[in-house]
């Protein structure tokens, strides 16, 4: 065939009419010359000729591409019968759109979370080390990843040789000033080790990375991120080789990082050296957990032995230690995992959920075909008694699934668009968010999604419409009482299935919700009403001496105390539902010596001040607060939780006991300082959703917050605490204009935005949830009203019988009910399973809750008999004459 | 194809084109020049039936063996005349060969000296 003939078949038909001219006038010349009459020259030409039409479409036929016309015609024919019911065509694709968008929104944020490689250079070879405390096993829910000390990384780094590379990183943070007094900043900063960028093959845009001289303790070099450095620094090239103030001392800016490194999260703003930030006493302990480890494997080596070794050289500290919380064993982990960890179950959950909601679609969408594949009944046994074949049959009914699922994918595709820039906005804590965006791989996802669709949907009933031979077929679309009965039974199957899931979507949206709740209504352990609180972190420069750091924090308290309409002030480093502020191992002084292999108790360490506890409503168990003397002049008091006197002293009275902890709490002191116990408070939770963990509080009058110098104020007050946050900056200022103040909220959002993942999460199932089942409860009054169309006879027989019209809903509501009450038990048996892996996500609500349960069941029942009863109604009030005479 | 008057005429099967190039040696013809020129020259054994001249013609064109352009027919018509081109010389020169060795072959087979001609 020729394309060019293909595209001017007109021209080409005509051009051809001509021919045939040509030839019957040239054969009646001929035929004329023979001497025959004109008439009868013209009647042999004609003739001779034959049937010219038929020329006409052999001709047609060569110069088409025949697929592409059956396709073409196939394809129109399917736009006719779906525009002839408009309602269901837009049903269906709106179905589609939305089970195809959800699928390919969470897609994509799956897959450039969990499944992309981070863009370093060969990130299959990169992997994180973590320390390891031997005992949990790998795979469960408590296997602990234990940040690494950096004593700990410098003998693996020296010691072992199966990593090309390791390097070091921490977070810290601090004020950044201008060099002419711009507004301070309070900034989050990372401190990587000078080899952490060629480690991971990240070139900075502007200027150098750190050189190894530089990454020593007291150096004042800083990389800039690109977001600092466009914000703050408006894109100023020359920024590089000049200094800014971080903490009040003079950091040179070596260079800039590209706009696309925003690991470990888009948060960091500056990088240090990693020594730099760190002091050498700091460098040589073995037991303080807070860096993270990034090693490049050897391409010789293998992982495994890699590991071996470091894990040696780890045991061998263990063993040099025994009485520091040194970890004998070490753990890779995934870089991609590393920074996914808290997302990944959700994900995986949301990922599954959206999963049900495409196949119930799908389901519903062959549920609706297949019944009118029942209306087309007879048209189908006609067109097959002419000789249709049936893989045109099919074919022309998969074509229509096509475009009902080609034009759903489209709009599934614009949908997710929206969806996936919502949910990489509202879902909080989602690593390497900002390049979560559409690609060519998720576009191609979304097509398989339509591919596999429409052989769900579309296979299903074009199979099962023209399965009956043709005389079959002829006969159940003569006039019978009886319905098609396998047909039916196909479209009971599927809604059993539909109904299924839809139960098990149900049941886990609901325990999540139900969880959800309960952390809402937990009990942090201390007021949250009318508080305020904020964050400011004191320089060391400026605030060298503890007596320093008093001073100013004793003139805020004062400042803030006697104003009115604030009832009272607490000033701690850190506040209940404000997250884990970092622990540390004790010993008891007068209990008996740890035996070897027995694990170092630990605690939360936290500092308050004498009006901490009674400002924030935490009661006092036994003993007393501090008081004001337990100030600068070291009085080594410590107040402790009730959970740490539940973990270590099993019935002991606390009271006047001594806690011994490491000497690097305490730089400069002797070693052998304990720290007695002088009271006991209830217990707080440091996050809400997690048990309350044992704590230890130490005076912050004492000026020694152990290096980190946050402090966090809050303030109770009497009306609206939001009206005093301008205030308390304004005396902050006044105090030291040069101090910048972070994180100005009530506590109820601070507790409000630290659920904000897990409200997502139940929200999102809900809908899903809710939407198949409004998917399934569309699919039960399709079939059932359908159900009622085809037995109109037969119920119109039935009451020329006697039978009641109680009688007929009744017959009709258990025929649509039997479907709802397989797959409500079919759901059942599914979630047992099911919600097995959803137990981690949960707070306490327990997988199998009865309240939950006892919900979704009411809840599918209700609205099962609601889709069921409008049909059964219906039938129940059909005229017996009109009723026999339809057919 | 080729409607032959004698009904065990088969192996004239696929020779249509053949001719139709042989045929358009002497000159540029229309279809009907081209039908009757086959007839004649097969002293009218081969009668070429009309459903399969247009489409081998169509067939021709599209591979480029013959062109086409519009010239007067003898009775003061516009016609479809059809021209051999170099590519279509070309073919025919194969198709002759091939037939000659075919016919050859086959006349051994049927014990005819020298082959069939």
């Amino acid at each position: 065939m020729s394309w060019l003939r293909f595209f001017r078949c007109k021209r080409s038909d005509a051009e051809f009419q001509d021919e045939i001219e040509v030839f019957l006038t040239e054969e009646t010349a001929d035929n004329e010359a023979r001497g025959m009459s004109p008439g009868e020259a013209r009647r042999q030409a004609r003739l001779k000729f034959g049937n010219a039409q038929k020329v006409r479409e052999s001709l047609w036929m060569q110069n088409s591409p025949l697929l592409l016309i059956h396709v073409g015609h196939d394809v129109k024919y399917a736009f006719r019968t779906l525009g002839r019911t408009p309602g269901f065509s837009i049903i269906a694709i709106s179905v589609m759109a939305l089970c195809i968008g959800a699928a390919t929104s969470l897609f994509t944020i799956v897959r450039t979370v969990l499944l992309k490689p981070l863009p370093f250079r060969d990130p299959g070879r990169l992997v994180m080390v973590y320390e390891h405390h031997r005992g949990t096993e790998a795979n469960t829910p408590n296997f602990s990843y234990i940040p690494v000390a950096p004593a700990d990384f410098y003998d693996w780094r020296s010691k072992t040789n199966g990593f090309e590379d390791m390097a070091i990183m921490g977070y810290t943070g601090g004020n950044l000033t201008g060099e002419r007094g711009e507004l301070p900043e309070a900034v989050r900063a990372a401190a990587a080790s000078w080899n952490f960028f060629r480690l991971l093959g990240v070139q900075p845009a502007l200027g150098r990375a750190f050189t190894e001289s530089e990454d020593r303790p007291g150096n004042t070099v800083v990389m800039l991120t690109w977001s600092v450095f466009q914000r703050r620094f408006a894109g100023d090239a020359t920024i590089v080789g000049r200094q800014v103030h971080l903490n009040g001392r003079p950091f040179t800016v070596v260079g800039v990082l590209p706009s696309w490194f925003t690991y470990p999260d888009a948060g960091i703003q500056l990088w240090v050296p990693y020594q730099a930030s760190a002091t050498p006493e700091f460098l040589g302990h073995h037991d303080w957990h807070q860096s993270q480890v990034v090693a490049r494997l050897r391409p010789d080596v293998t992982l495994v032995s890699a590991l071996a070794q470091v894990s040696a050289v780890q045991y061998q500290l263990h063993l040099q230690y025994p009485h520091d919380p040194v970890n004998e064993d070490v753990a890779p982990r995934s870089l991609n995992e590393d920074l996914a960890g808290n997302v990944k179950k959700p994900l995986k959950l949301m990922l599954f959920a959206v999963g049900c909601m495409l196949l119930i679609g799908c389901l519903n969408v062959a549920n609706l075909l297949v019944a009118r594949g029942a209306a087309r009944q007879k048209d189908v046994a006609i067109r097959s008694a002419l000789g249709a074949q049936r893989a045109t049959l099919i074919r022309e009914q998969l074509t229509e699934s096509v475009v009902i699922c080609a034009a759903g994918g489209l709009g599934g595709i614009l949908l997710s668009v929206l969806a996936t820039k919502f949910l990489a906005h509202a879902w909080k804590d989602l690593p390497t968010a900002q390049s979560i965006h559409l690609d060519g791989a998720v576009i191609a996802f979304a097509c398989l999604l339509m591919f596999a669709a429409e052989l769900i949907a579309g296979l299903l009933p074009a199979l099962s419409t023209t399965r009956k031979t043709m005389l079959k077929a002829l006969q159940t679309s003569a006039r019978t009482g009886a319905s098609s009965v396998s047909r039916t039974a196909l479209r009971q199957s599927l809604l059993t299935l539909e109904i299924g899931i839809t139960v098990a979507l149900l049941v886990a949206a609901g325990l999540l919700l139900k969880s959800f709740l309960r952390l809402r209504s937990a009990d942090v352990g201390c007021v949250t009403e009318n508080t305020l609180t904020l964050q400011y972190s004191l320089p060391e420069k400026k605030y060298d001496t503890p007596e320093k750091v008093n001073a100013f924090n004793e003139a805020l308290l004062e400042r803030v105390r006697t104003t009115p309409g604030v009832r009272s002030a607490a000033l701690g480093n850190t506040l209940p539902g404000a997250g884990y502020s970092g622990d540390l191992v004790f010993t008891v002084k007068e209990h008996d010596p740890l035996k070897p292999g027995e694990d170092m108790p630990g605690a939360m360490v936290c500092w308050a001040d004498p009006d901490y506890f009674s400002a924030l409503g935490i009661p006092l168990v036994s003993g007393r607060f501090f008081t004001n003397d337990e100030r600068v002049t070291r009085s080594y008091k410590v107040i402790v939780s009730r959970q740490l006197v539940r973990q270590y002293f099993h019935g002991d009275n606390p009271i006047g006991k001594h806690l011994h902890v490491p000497a690097h709490f305490h730089p400069g002191m002797p070693n052998d300082v304990d720290y007695e116990i002088v009271g006991v408070v209830s217990d707080t939770l440091y996050q809400v959703g997690k048990e309350p963990a044992a704590a230890m509080y130490f005076p912050i009058l004492e000026g020694n917050t152990g290096g980190a110098n946050f402090q966090m104020l809050a303030l109770r007050t009497a009306s609206e605490p939001l009206q005093f946050s301008v205030p308390v900056q304004k005396w902050i200022a006044s105090l030291d204009p040069e101090l910048p103040v972070s994180e100005v909220r009530t506590m109820n959002q601070v507790i409000g935005e630290s659920l904000v993942n897990a409200s997502l999460c139940a929200t999102l199932v809900l809908a899903f949830a809710i939407l198949s089942l409004l998917l399934a409860s569309v699919g039960l009054y399709g079939v059932l009203s359908y159900l009622t169309a085809q037995r109109t006879t037969e119920l119109g027989i039935r009451m020329a019988l006697g039978a009641k019209r109680g009688q007929l809903l009744q017959l009709m509501l258990v025929d649509g009910l039997r479907p709802a009450l397989f797959g409500l038990g079919l759901g059942l048996v599914v979630s047992v399973a099911a919600t097995r892996v959803l137990q981690s996500l949960l707070f306490g609500t327990r997988p199998l809750d009865p309240v939950v349960l006892c919900g979704v069941i009411a809840t599918l029942f209700a609205v099962a008999v609601l889709a069921c009863l409008v049909p059964a109604w219906r039938a129940s009030r059909i005229d017996p004459m009109w009723a026999l005479r339809t057919e | 194809m080729v409607k032959n008057n004698q009904p065990d005429c088969e192996m004239l099967k696929g020779t249509l084109d053949m001719m139709i190039l042989r045929s358009l040696v002497g000159g540029d013809a229309h279809g009907h020049t081209i039908a009757k020129v086959i007839e004649r020259t097969s002293e009218d054994v081969l009668e070429v039936e009309q459903g399969s001249l247009y489409p081998a013609l169509h067939r021709l064109e599209d591979r480029r063996w013959v062109s086409s352009y519009c010239g007067p027919s003898e009775n003061n018509g516009k016609a479809k005349f059809y021209r051999l081109t170099a590519e279509g010389r070309k073919q025919l020169v194969r198709e002759t060969s091939r037939w000659r060795q075919m016919t050859r072959a086959i006349g051994l087979v049927m014990g005819e000296e020298g082959g069939a001609q």
